[in-house]
């Protein structure tokens, strides 16, 4: 008979990647899998992968010409669902939801990396080849917590305004201008889009995998949307600082 | 044609022994010789000069036993894809070259003595479920239980795993998936392996979890793999995990609560 528990181990010496006395609440001991750990990394990731397109989509009216288009939706995004939920009400739901997907994409990704770093002690003292693992795979650590950081400081830029002198509450077409116009910022943002999207290249693809979702009629596919979405979210999210920096929009 | 080589490879005297890298010129060595061949070729001299030889595993020597495997050059198995150590022929060197020879490098994978590493975390995982449980009898006829062909390649293509821990070696995170999602597939897409489909996983996975690290689907354990497995088994281990996590809990729990008491 096939069990989920764990009989005495036979056999030679070993240290454990992981160890564990298994909680017996369902979700907790989903949560304790590495596969379960993946699977939370991977629906976290869609939900940021999904904001973060709404959020490049919504800042192409920064080409509408009139700052009142920016400002009228950067405004209308706080009634939403006005009368029944308070004002800022959706707002807040949605951040809610970020925060959480953030802390458990994180948790998730640092404890894995604590568990595969105790699952190999010694390296390769001779050194090591890749034949397949490419550079956005192996870099996905420091590209998030690089991204990360870069989101710490977008959020004191334009939603906190404390990084950024000229900031005005409910502006925000005119508080993108007046940080991109500063070029170290315009500079900072390109790259850590251009980290971000080497980060997406990696995680849309892996996302797929990590949920099972894998069918030789669309595997194929999987790399392309991977590329596609990183590329979508690059191009437009450059674009901003850029069009600022030289005097496309202001 | 014969050249002469340099070899770096990693001596240890003993699990809890330090290792270091030994360097040996080896002259002489034939094109024709597999790489396994050239290692006894130099474990003959030390032998004759009164040293230590080599210890290294190697069994069938035809690439389908598992015994065999060395990290080559920072690489499991050697430059050659689908291969194992043994099916590596010299010809793919030149002379004059310096080749590094090292161990599996993972924590489930001990050092025993120079490139010889313990796999039982393999048996291990196994033996939590990578069986039915079945009484079998008399062989049946072979088409007793229709299987349609796409099914069967799969089962197939998955059972060719020889388990002989590249995967798990190539992988920066040294992780077992690989192996472990091959051995599930093998069982848990045929019509055999259905009853105990779920607790399959479920223990196996469990297993695997206590002894490897996790999966960041580098793909790199699917480029050297001797035995050509697909990460694709990765995917279907992971669906199938998922699903005993929430499909059919219930009846798990039971089942693991039965066996806890008997």
């Amino acid at each position: 008979m096939l069990t989920g528990s764990s009989p005495a181990r036979p056999g030679g010496p070993m240290t454990p990647a992981r160890t564990r006395p298994r909680p017996h609440t369902w979700i907790i001991e989903f949560y304790s899998s590495a596969i379960g750990k993946k699977a939370v990394m991977a629906v976290t990731g869609l939900l940021l992968l999904g904001f973060v397109l709404v959020h490049m989509l919504g800042n192409l009216k920064l080409y509408y010409g009139e700052p009142e288009h920016l400002n009228e939706y950067g405004h209308y995004l706080r009634t939403i669902g006005e009368p029944i939920l308070p004002h800022s009400g959706f707002l807040w739901i949605m951040r809610g939801g970020l925060i959480l997907a953030f802390v458990l994409h994180i948790h998730a990704a640092v404890s894995l990396t604590m568990m595969n770093r105790r699952a190999r002690p010694v390296g390769y003292k001779g050194g090591r080849t890749y034949s397949a693992a490419n550079y956005a795979a192996r870099t996905m650590r420091w590209s998030g917590i690089i991204v990360g950081l870069y989101l710490l400081f977008h959020l004191a830029d334009l939603t906190w305004g404390t990084a950024n002198p000229d900031f005005e509450h409910g502006e925000p077409y005119q508080n993108m201008i007046a940080s991109f116009e500063r070029v170290p910022v315009a500079i900072v943002y390109v790259v850590a889009n251009l980290l971000l999207g080497i980060h997406i290249f990696h995680g849309a693809w892996s996302l797929f995998q990590s949920l099972g979702w894998s069918n030789p009629r669309f595997n194929v596919w999987r790399r392309y949307f991977a590329v596609a979405f990183a590329a979508v979210i690059v191009v437009g999210n450059v674009s901003f600082p850029l069009a600022v920096l030289f005097g496309v929009v202001d | 044609m014969s050249m002469n080589l340099t070899l770096k490879v990693w001596r240890q005297a003993g699990a809890t022994a330090a290792g270091d890298f030994e360097t040996y010129q080896v002259p002489g060595v034939n094109e024709d010789m597999s790489f396994l061949e050239m290692l006894d070729v130099v474990n003959e001299q030390l032998i004759g000069d009164g040293r230590e030889p080599i210890a290294f595993d190697h069994d069938c020597r035809e690439g389908i036993c598992g015994s065999c495997g060395v990290v080559i050059n920072g690489r499991p198995h050697g430059p050659l894809q689908g291969v194992t150590t043994c099916q590596l022929h010299m010809r793919n060197y030149r002379d004059g070259d310096t080749i590094v020879v090292e161990p599996w490098r993972a924590a489930a994978f001990p050092v025993i003595r120079d490139l010889v590493v313990d796999r039982s975390a393999f048996d291990r995982i196994i033996q939590a479920g990578g069986y039915i449980t079945a009484p079998t009898g008399g062989a049946r006829d072979a088409n007793l239980t229709l299987i349609p062909k796409a099914v069967a390649d799969v089962a197939m293509d998955a059972a060719a795993c020889i388990g002989c821990g590249a995967c798990v070696a190539a992988c920066p995170n040294s992780a077992a998936n690989l192996f472990t999602g091959a051995k599930i597939t093998a069982l848990n897409v045929l019509p055999q392996g259905q009853p105990e489909r779920w607790a399959r996983v479920a223990a196996m996975v469990d297993r695997m979890e206590d002894q490897f690290g996790s999966c960041t689907n580098y793909t790199e354990c699917e480029a050297v793999c001797p035995a050509g497995i697909s990460v694709n088994v990765i995917a279907k281990m992971n669906r199938d995990y998922l699903k005993s996590r929430f499909k059919d809990r219930r009846s798990l729990i039971r089942q693991a609560d039965v066996a806890d008491e008997a």
